[in-house]
């Protein structure tokens, strides 16, 4: 609504006829359709054709005809036991990576927040991982991890531990997973909470230094209530990406041990492309899209509000 | 309300306590933080450093242990293999490399072309639910890659355009695109409009007064959002994997994990090539560090 009426007060007020009007609806629809064409064809026509092929038996390798199955693939999905593991997997996941990373990065922003010198340099040092393509992240913490040569047994070892077979345990293996997530995505919670903290105006401290209150007492009443919001925004973020997540489990651990590691993610990757049953796969698919559809309005309706307020 | 009045008597001990006290104790926070901001320092570059430290390692260096962190003998031998192949022609990861540049590159122009023009539109008129079509935007980003990959493998086998360039330059076109569109937009919420409607008093088109007043000085953010999407094609791995398997097709991030797998992964070599692959990133992400929060958050989020 706003920014409709920001629009309208934009143009010039004498109104310099139809024509020009006109012209001006012609070039946004000429300049905004072929974006929006590129997104319908890549992005919308492909979960429509998923959605249909949700309600039929077709299979990609076996090909032919596909039969309509009804509402069969996703009461399947629904009443596996097997989803049910994966989505305890994927939730014990995503709140244990989200959690441990928020905690990590506000601590480290607000420590960054406190120092007077050097901020720009650690800033960006302490961002290196989160520009790291999840590849090189999860190849390389695969070696770190290696329970034989790797660094970390190895580092265990020196200060007379002993070693700990990481990501070939049942246990391990998803901790290991929460640890690394948490190791690249840290940065994310921390640059945006740092944002929200150094826009905490100085005289709200002033004014409760005058007063002599507590560092507590000012972390409470003044930095945890307006960084909130844009910290809450991070973390939907991030829960929504770390429920989306595919490629650091393929890398780090192939869904194993067993299939202690495998989230609805991958989950999906196996009964598509290992094994073929790309009707089942799209109901599935078309269920996990219905989760992110629910979280991203949540952010989204957020964010709107956020802009607004 | 009932908070403030739990915490105003709970610091009342704290405030009895005198100002010099209190000063002390400062000081000694003030290193503690120091030191525990070191320490996570060191914990979150470790990996880095252990990475780089490995690709200029000696094979039997790399699988020493008890591990060694310094005194090692420094070879370029794994830089080498990265670029050169076993029989001294290209080697496989090089061509990826290549692939990568090409596609990265590619699907950054063409989501750029299209996505300037829909952000100038977007932010400029009235258009139709506006907010809505910039939220229904945004959120084709949000969709697990995994399960809009089957239907696209679907798509692109009946077109033929799996196992090439083309198809993962349009699909990574696509998936940078609503980025594209949001960070823009607020590139061009900050020129402000009544610069183009001088411009149109002055009698020039609505086109051309975009051309010549807004186009230039959006230079910089259209820059800045190259780069991102650049970053984000160039760091993508799920469509890769899923829709190329040709060596003369395949990018950099499958190659790269294509390394492990077999009997024995030679780590000295991922690591040097994972050096390759993450510096050019490292080096563009220094330069749009200013614009870092709205590039992470999809434009959703600006300063």
């Amino acid at each position: 609504m706003t920014d409709d009426a920001g629009q309208v007060a934009a143009t010039p007020p004498p109104a310099p006829g139809r024509s020009r009007r006109l012209s001006d609806r012609g070039l946004a629809v000429a300049f905004i359709s072929p974006a929006l064409l590129l997104l319908l064809a890549m992005s919308v026509f492909p979960l429509l054709w998923a959605l249909y092929l949700s309600f039929t038996d077709y299979s990609a390798t076996r090909g032919g005809r596909a039969y309509f199955v009804g509402f069969g693939n996703y009461t399947a999905i629904l009443t596996s036991a097997q989803v049910h593991q994966r989505a305890l997997t994927t939730l014990i996941y995503v709140v244990g990576a989200v959690t441990l990373q928020t905690v990590l990065g506000f601590t480290i922003a607000y420590l960054i927040s406190r120092r007077t010198r050097g901020r720009g340099l650690l800033t960006t040092l302490f961002l290196v991982p989160m520009m790291l393509s999840p590849v090189v992240v999860g190849l390389f913490w695969r070696f770190m991890l290696d329970a034989q040569f790797g660094v970390v047994n190895s580092m265990l070892g020196s200060i007379g531990l002993g070693q700990v077979e990481w990501l070939t345990r049942q246990r391990t293996a998803l901790i290991s997973l929460i640890v690394v997530d948490t190791w690249q995505w840290t940065p994310f919670i921390m640059l945006i909470a740092l944002a929200g903290l150094t826009a905490v105006p100085k005289y709200l401290y002033e004014a409760a230094s005058i007063d002599r209150a507590s560092e507590w007492f000012r972390f409470r009443t003044i930095t945890l209530p307006l960084v909130w919001p844009l910290l809450l925004i991070a973390v939907l973020f991030r829960a929504i990406e770390a429920f989306r997540l595919f490629d650091l489990v393929y890398i780090l651990t192939n869904g194993g041990p067993g299939v202690s590691t495998e989230t609805l993610s991958f989950h999906v990757y196996k009964v598509a492309f290992l094994g073929f049953n790309t009707g089942t796969a799209s109901a599935y698919g078309i269920l996990m899209v219905l989760v992110v559809i629910v979280l991203s309005q949540i952010y989204l309706r957020y964010l709107n509000r956020l802009k607004e307020g | 309300m009932a908070v403030s009045v739990d915490e105003a008597v709970s610091t009342g001990p704290a405030r009895d306590r005198g100002r010099p006290a209190r000063r002390r104790g400062g000081r000694g926070r003030s290193v503690l933080e120091v030191a525990l901001l070191t320490v996570l320092a060191v914990v979150m570059l470790f990996p880095v450093l252990w990475m780089i430290e490995t690709s200029i390692k000696e094979n039997r260096d790399v699988y020493a242990v008890p591990a060694e962190f310094f005194g090692f003998t420094v070879t370029m031998e794994h830089f080498k293999d990265v670029f050169v192949g076993p029989d001294g022609g290209r080697s496989a990861l090089s061509v990826a490399f290549l692939n990568s540049v090409l596609v990265a590159g590619a699907s950054t122009v063409l989501a750029t072309l299209l996505g300037v023009p829909a952000a100038w539109a977007y932010s400029r008129f009235a258009v139709k639910a506006k907010k809505d079509q910039l939220f229904f935007i945004l959120s084709t980003r949000f969709m697990p890659p995994v399960v809009v990959v089957i239907p696209i493998f679907l798509m692109y086998r009946q077109v033929g355009l799996i196992d090439s360039k083309l198809g993962l330059i349009l699909i990574y076109a696509a998936y940078n695109l609503p980025f594209t569109i949001w960070m823009m937009k607020g590139f061009v919420d900050e020129v402000p409009s009544e610069y183009e409607d001088a411009a149109m008093l002055d009698g020039y088109t609505r086109l051309q007064a975009f051309r010549r007043h807004t186009l230039p000085l959006l230079v910089p953010g259209i820059a800045a959002t190259a780069v991102f999407a650049l970053i984000f094609s160039w760091n993508e791995f799920v469509f890769a994997i899923f829709l190329t398997s040709s060596d003369s097709v395949r990018t950099a991030p499958p190659a790269i994990a294509g390394l492990i797998g077999g009997t024995t992964t030679d780590w000295g070599l991922v690591a040097a090539a994972s050096v390759v692959f993450a510096l050019p990133v490292l080096v563009f992400a220094y330069l749009v560090r200013k614009h870092l929060i709205a590039g992470v958050t999809l434009g959703a989020v600006r300063r």
